[in-house]
């Protein structure tokens, strides 16, 4: 996994609420082997619209989606993440995630910054207001800085160190056999 | 005083982390065809699965509904989708039950019919339905490949416990109202970001009163609510509803195993982070009309103006919904005409689901230009079926009946909806595209779907009742 711990890029606003896993990658598209690179089928749909930002000149290199309330929400499919990472994007800012999609992010080293309504709308104005703008994030110090204001963002500390250090939780879980063990003997 | 989560988690829990996420011990692992991922994350770290009796396996999503025969499935990466799983179940000792079989179905259909989900239980599987599980008072939620991964290497997974939310429905249900308008009622009330970070306990004499199957309808749509679980306190109905079957325990074992059951609920006076009540006489009929289960209504009304929106980010959402289903503000919902007819998927392909749309069909005629699909849950709810002739209720009226799959719910099989045309559909998600590119799904029960299917257009399925 990619440590991340500090990233400053440009920024898409997607603002609405409730972009569901099948906005962000359409189930057809499933059935393909992740060697593909699911990349190419981030947004499908909404791209059919030229009036989708994902594909004007000024989002070039967006690594951070700036999404509504409830982003992500439906299918516990990883293709979400994994199209999202695929495509360039480390990190999404929302008021609220899909707590599957949350769980997902998390354990692919793709940071879900949750911030209040109020924060995510004026971020999303200063995006559409100067398209290609770029947000910070940093981890280390849990703040996103977007438009010359600093937000405070809070984070569990074990994903916010597996993150920093790029480290997967299977390793730190098989490390922990002996309690697994000594639970199925006395439940088992 | 504890509720029927906390019970629950205390009794699977393995380690703590300092961050407060607890490993919890998983009973059962659910798979389908979305586990090939998991498989090869296992292989590429030379891992096995480590308690393979605790998983069961099944071919769900891109299994043909019009035949039993993997190999005529033209798509190559389709029959790989349901292959992989046979290789991978069999390469991990884990059991499945394989096309052929008659307990091939739906995983959250079959789940319960085999007595596999049980009260209690700690239950997962890589799909976000899970939480149709909870029905029978198991703890059931969906995960994603890398935790499947991590289930299958370990038989735990890591979590932080959810806030609880109790969602109480009190009174009688109307004639007419069923589990399903119960849940389209919830979420149009509380919305499908509404209990994101929750579990919900569904409670209230309304829901005591539901059958399993329609308990098994409210939960499954919990995550269309946004809570990732969503419970049922067992109590007689659940015990009764798994007496007897396949996997639940016999004999002694089955007296035990009643009294834990009976400590699971919730104890009286225990806290919830949050409480909704809703009136049972209140619920009638719904439907919905846009491309979010929020977007929720009684059949009786009229498409929503967006005019009318609270702020302008709800106006351009609901301004969006209409454009991609295509209707106009104002439309009375009785005046939109379907296309096709879909009665399946793992929110309502159950016997008494099709018993209730079968009762609506009996000696009608699907509308002409219809096209209208009863899809079984399982090969056991099929055979039910066949045994009690709804089969032939279905094809007299001019319904295609079909063989188990998640099919048009999500149409990664092939069955999909054509672009630009509407489907009165049983299913849990109203996504654009989600039955196909263009697609038009308005979501409803079976009885309402079947009306939709015998006059054409969206119906108040109150007045095609016997009596009526």
């Amino acid at each position: 996994m990619e440590p991340f711990r500090r990233l400053e890029a440009v920024a898409l606003p997607l603002a609405r609420a409730n972009v569901d896993t099948d906005q962000i990658v359409p189930a057809r598209f499933l059935k393909k082997p992740r060697a593909v690179g699911f990349g190419q089928f981030l947004f499908h749909d909404l791209r059919a619209d030229a009036a989708f930002a994902l594909d004007q000149a000024a989002y070039r290199g967006a690594r951070i989606v700036v999404a509504g309330r409830n982003f992500a929400c439906g299918s516990s499919r990883e293709h979400a993440v994994w199209a999202l990472q695929d495509y360039g994007f480390r990190a999404a800012i929302a008021p609220s995630f899909g707590d599957i999609f949350h769980s997902n992010a998390l354990k692919n080293g793709f940071l879900p910054v949750v911030l209040p309504e109020a924060a995510v709308a004026a971020m999303q104005e200063a995006l559409l207001a100067a398209p290609g703008m770029t947000i910070a994030i940093d981890l280390e110090q849990q703040c996103v800085v977007a438009a010359g204001k600093s937000c405070r963002f809070e984070i569990a500390p074990f994903p916010r160190h597996c993150l920093l250090e790029g480290l997967d939780e299977l390793g730190y879980t098989l490390s922990q056999t002996a309690h697994i063990e000594a639970f199925e003997e006395r439940f088992g | 005083m504890t509720t029927l989560l906390d019970k629950i988690w205390a009794q699977h829990r393995v380690l703590e982390r300092d961050d407060g996420q607890t490993l919890l011990y998983v009973d059962r692992h659910y798979l389908q065809e979305g586990s090939a991922a998991a498989f090869e994350m296992l292989r590429q770290r030379g891992l096995a699965p480590r308690v393979p009796a605790r998983a069961l396996a099944v071919a769900d999503h891109y299994v043909p509904t019009d035949s039993r025969d993997l190999a005529a499935v033209a798509d190559p990466e389709r029959r790989e989708m349901a292959q992989a799983l046979g290789r991978n179940a069999a390469g991990g000792g884990i059991r499945m039950f394989a096309l052929d079989d008659p307990r091939q179905g739906i995983v959250h259909v079959i789940g319960p019919e085999q007595g596999a989900t049980q009260p209690g239980l700690l239950i997962v599987c890589g799909d976000s339905h899970t939480s149709t599980h909870g029905a029978l008072g198991a703890l059931a939620f969906g995960i994603g490949a890398t935790e499947m991964a991590h289930v299958l290497a370990t038989q735990t997974l890591w979590q932080r416990k959810p806030n609880s939310m109790r969602v109480a429905v009190e009174g009688t249900l109307g004639a007419g109202v069923s589990a399903k308008d119960v849940i389209l009622a919830i979420i149009a009330r509380i919305g499908a970001a509404g209990a994101v970070g929750h579990a919900i306990e569904y409670a209230g004499n309304a829901i005591e009163r539901l059958s399993m199957e329609g308990r098994l309808t409210v939960c499954n749509m919990s995550v269309e609510a946004g809570a990732r679980a969503g419970l049922v306190a067992p109590d007689d109905t659940t015990f009764e509803y798994l007496a007897g079957r396949p996997f639940a325990p016999q004999g002694a074992g089955w007296d035990e195993a009643l009294a834990r059951w009976r400590a699971l609920g919730s104890d009286a006076g225990a806290k919830f982070d949050r409480e909704v009540t809703l009136d049972a006489r209140e619920i009638v009929p719904m439907v919905t009309w846009g491309t979010s289960p929020e977007d929720a209504l009684a059949i009786t009304g009229h498409v929503p103006d967006p005019a009318g929106a609270a702020d302008a980010a709800r106006r351009d959402a609901m301004a969006r919904s209409l454009a991609y289903m295509g209707l106009a503000p104002g439309t009375p919902i009785t005046a939109i005409a379907v296309d096709r007819v879909f009665i399946g998927s793992c929110t309502n392909s159950r016997i008494e689901d099709l018993r209730a749309a079968a009762a609506v069909a009996k000696g009608r005629k699907v509308a002409r230009g219809v096209e209208a699909w009863v899809v079984p849950g399982s090969g056991l709810v099929k055979a039910q079926a066949e045994a009690e002739g709804l089969d032939r209720v279905f094809l007299e009226s001019g319904f295609q009946w079909r063989h188990a799959g998640c099919s048009m719910c999500i149409g990664v099989n092939g069955d999909l909806v054509e672009p630009g045309k509407r489907c009165a559909s049983t299913s849990n998600r109203n996504f654009a595209g989600r039955q196909g590119p263009g697609a038009r799904t308005h979501l409803m029960s079976p009885a309402m779907a079947a009306a939709a299917a015998v006059t054409g257009r969206l119906t108040d399925v109150r007045h095609l009742m016997a009596g009526a």
